[in-house]
């Protein structure tokens, strides 16, 4: 198996709006995504279908080879594929652990809630991976009184809990410092180093182009182009995008992309 | 899902290493001085204090009526009827959502009730259908408001005055004696006296107050109505079913209102076409009255369940002490605007 997620012909339409135009989109096994585009590009419903929120109106998914039918949101984070909303997807009135669990609470047979275990968890999970070691904050503390940075910790703990094989960041820079984007470039970094993939989405092609592996320019709602960010440098991909945001393509020369054509053998 | 296979703890660390300084100088002054208890619980502790002095003052001021056995029998026979509707009222509530049909579903479960009997003679399945009804008149609550979007305040309008009509246009206004039932088994599980003292509806209201408290707090179920009425797109985007468990709430007030309605009829051995006219703003203001936040995401079945106490002691503790009853309307408004003011202030400066 080649893919860890593959996307074949994905098309998507809200009303009069075409938001995807028969989309090849992949992602390899242990690979760092970004997935570049200007508003209305397509980038958040592309997104958007491949964590189970949206259904495409047609199209196929793969995902570790497999086919899948009808993806939900519970189905896709049961495979595996955790998405990074930011603060978007915090219940600011609910307790820490409440949220770290969100949709996926621990529970028995019947549905009833293991609390004492998810506040356990909880627990570790605040002095080993978000940092948080004041004794003010504990398991129960509402998440609404956290700093923005800080509400960023627990989406990101959230997402590698559930031991995810694909993590989505969905514009994960946005409002944040400039030391906070820092540790969160790190914390791409960190997925790669630990074997998982990633799609990175943003609008800043710096902060792209210095986590990726490959680069998935959308446009229109169509690909215009893909390539490794070690075949090329910055200032040709800054060139690209400005084309790309002009005519809608890449090159002269690159119009149309399967998800194998310019890439085969030297992923990483 | 086991921790030990979660091996990226690593790179989450140095994604927010500055988090423990900031946090501590931040939470540390409104952490003095009040016990994390206490600020957690302080809407629960609030209106505990309000139900205690209400109480504590007509004692001393009306001695007579509240040192005697009578009106906790009274009260024990009569709060069941609204209480047991507002109970689940307050997860509706939680979810963001509203319900105001509510009272005419009681009427409607009734006249299911009276129908069946008649037909089959049979109270216990009179009592099943009539349960049955409830849950699916509710259940068509929940569907409007989830499929075809509606407002839940204003779908439930509409519902009201719907149900309503269905119970005047079948009854033509009739009312029904359910003087049958009165010998029977369920009569005596429902609203018999236990010890000769005891209602069974208080302890069918405890028994509705131990589940839905389970399921709130306890349960999947519950987790999801709270993340729901907190930020219901954040709970879809985390892969809560959202439309099943707004359908879901409204279907169990529903059921909730069908049992109230058998309750309050049985204990009267009759049927009135009015069932449920009444109870409306009381079954509500005991909710808001608990403290549950009408913008959803926050409330408790405690507070909900001290406010119908406070809700059902008032107008017998004016009367008891001497005030007419013209005054009770007063003294409600006075009490539910204070207790709702009371948790504003709270929520603001403590739960925090």
């Amino acid at each position: 198996m080649e893919y860890l997620l593959e996307m074949r012909n994905i098309s998507k339409r809200f009303g009069e709006v075409q938001a995807l135009r028969n989309v090849n989109f992949c992602v390899r096994y242990n690979e760092v995504v970004g997935l570049l585009g200007d508003n209305g590009a397509g980038k958040s419903t592309l997104i958007k279908i491949v964590t189970g929120y949206h259904q495409p109106d047609s199209g196929e998914i793969y995902f570790n080879g497999r086919k899948i039918e009808r993806l939900s949101v519970s189905e896709a984070r049961r495979l595996g594929i955790e998405t990074v909303y930011q603060e978007r997807a915090l219940a600011n009135l609910q307790s820490l652990w409440r949220n770290i669990f969100m949709g996926r609470e621990l529970t028995t047979m019947l549905g009833f809630l293991d609390v004492a275990k998810m506040r356990r968890e909880t627990e570790k999970l605040m002095v080993g991976s978000m940092g948080f070691t004041s004794a003010a904050v504990v398991p129960d503390s509402v998440v609404g009184t956290f700093s923005g940075g800080e509400k960023q910790g627990v989406a990101i703990v959230r997402a590698l809990y559930f031991e995810a094989e694909l993590i989505i960041l969905d514009e994960p820079t946005m409002g944040l410092s400039l030391s906070e984007t820092r540790k969160l470039l790190d914390f791409v970094r960190g997925i790669k180093e630990a074997g998982k993939s990633c799609i990175f989405i943003d609008h800043n092609v710096f902060h792209v182009y210095s986590v990726a592996d490959r680069v998935v320019v959308l446009d229109r709602g169509a690909v215009a182009g893909e390539f490794l960010t070690k075949d090329i440098t910055l200032e040709q991909l800054m060139d690209m995008m400005y084309r790309v945001a002009q005519t809608g393509r890449l090159s002269e020369n690159n119009t149309e992309c399967l998800p194998a054509a310019p890439i085969g053998t030297e992923t990483p | 899902m086991t921790m030990d296979k979660r091996n990226p703890a690593a790179t989450g660390a140095n994604a927010h290493a500055e988090a423990p300084a900031a946090l501590a100088r931040r939470v540390a002054p409104q952490a003095g001085g009040v016990p994390r208890w206490i600020r957690r619980n302080a809407l629960q502790i609030g209106i505990t204090c309000v139900l205690l002095l209400l109480w504590g003052l007509f004692l001393v001021r009306a001695p007579a009526t509240f040192f005697s056995k009578n009106i906790y029998a009274a009260l024990m026979s009569t709060v069941p009827f609204f209480a047991i509707m507002a109970l689940p009222l307050t997860m509706v509530v939680i979810a963001g959502e509203m319900d105001l049909s509510f009272p005419s579903i009681m009427g409607f479960g009734m006249v299911v009730f009276v129908h069946v009997l008649e037909a089959t003679k049979s109270p216990g399945l009179a009592f099943l259908t009539c349960l049955l009804s409830g849950f699916l008149a509710g259940l068509l609550n929940g569907t409007i408001v989830v499929r075809l979007g509606l407002p839940s305040l204003v779908a439930t309008i509409g519902t009201q005055f719907f149900w309503r009509g269905v119970v005047d246009v079948i009854t033509q206004g009739q009312p029904a004696s359910l003087v049958s039932v009165k010998p029977t088994l369920l009569q005596r599980l429902l609203v018999g006296r236990v010890g000769g003292y005891v209602p069974a509806q208080v302890l069918w209201m405890i028994f509705v107050a131990v589940v839905v408290w389970v399921f709130l707090n306890r349960h999947r179920f519950g987790a999801h109505v709270y993340l729901i009425g907190d930020n219901r797109e954040s709970a879809r985007l985390m892969g809560v079913n959202v439309d099943r468990v707004r359908m879901l709430v409204f279907a169990v007030v529903g059921l909730a209102a069908a049992f109230a309605g058998v309750l309050a009829s049985l204990e009267v051995s009759y049927f009135w076409v009015t069932l449920g006219e009444g109870y409306l703003m009381r079954t509500l203001a005991s909710v808001f009255l608990g403290g549950t936040s009408v913008f959803g995401g926050q409330g408790t079945i405690y507070g909900t369940f001290i406010g119908c106490f406070i809700i059902a002691i008032i107008e017998p503790g004016l009367v008891a002490m001497g005030l007419t009853g013209f005054w009770t309307k007063l003294i409600y408004g006075f009490i539910i605007t204070a207790s709702v003011a009371m948790h504003a202030v709270l929520s603001r400066r403590l739960a925090r």
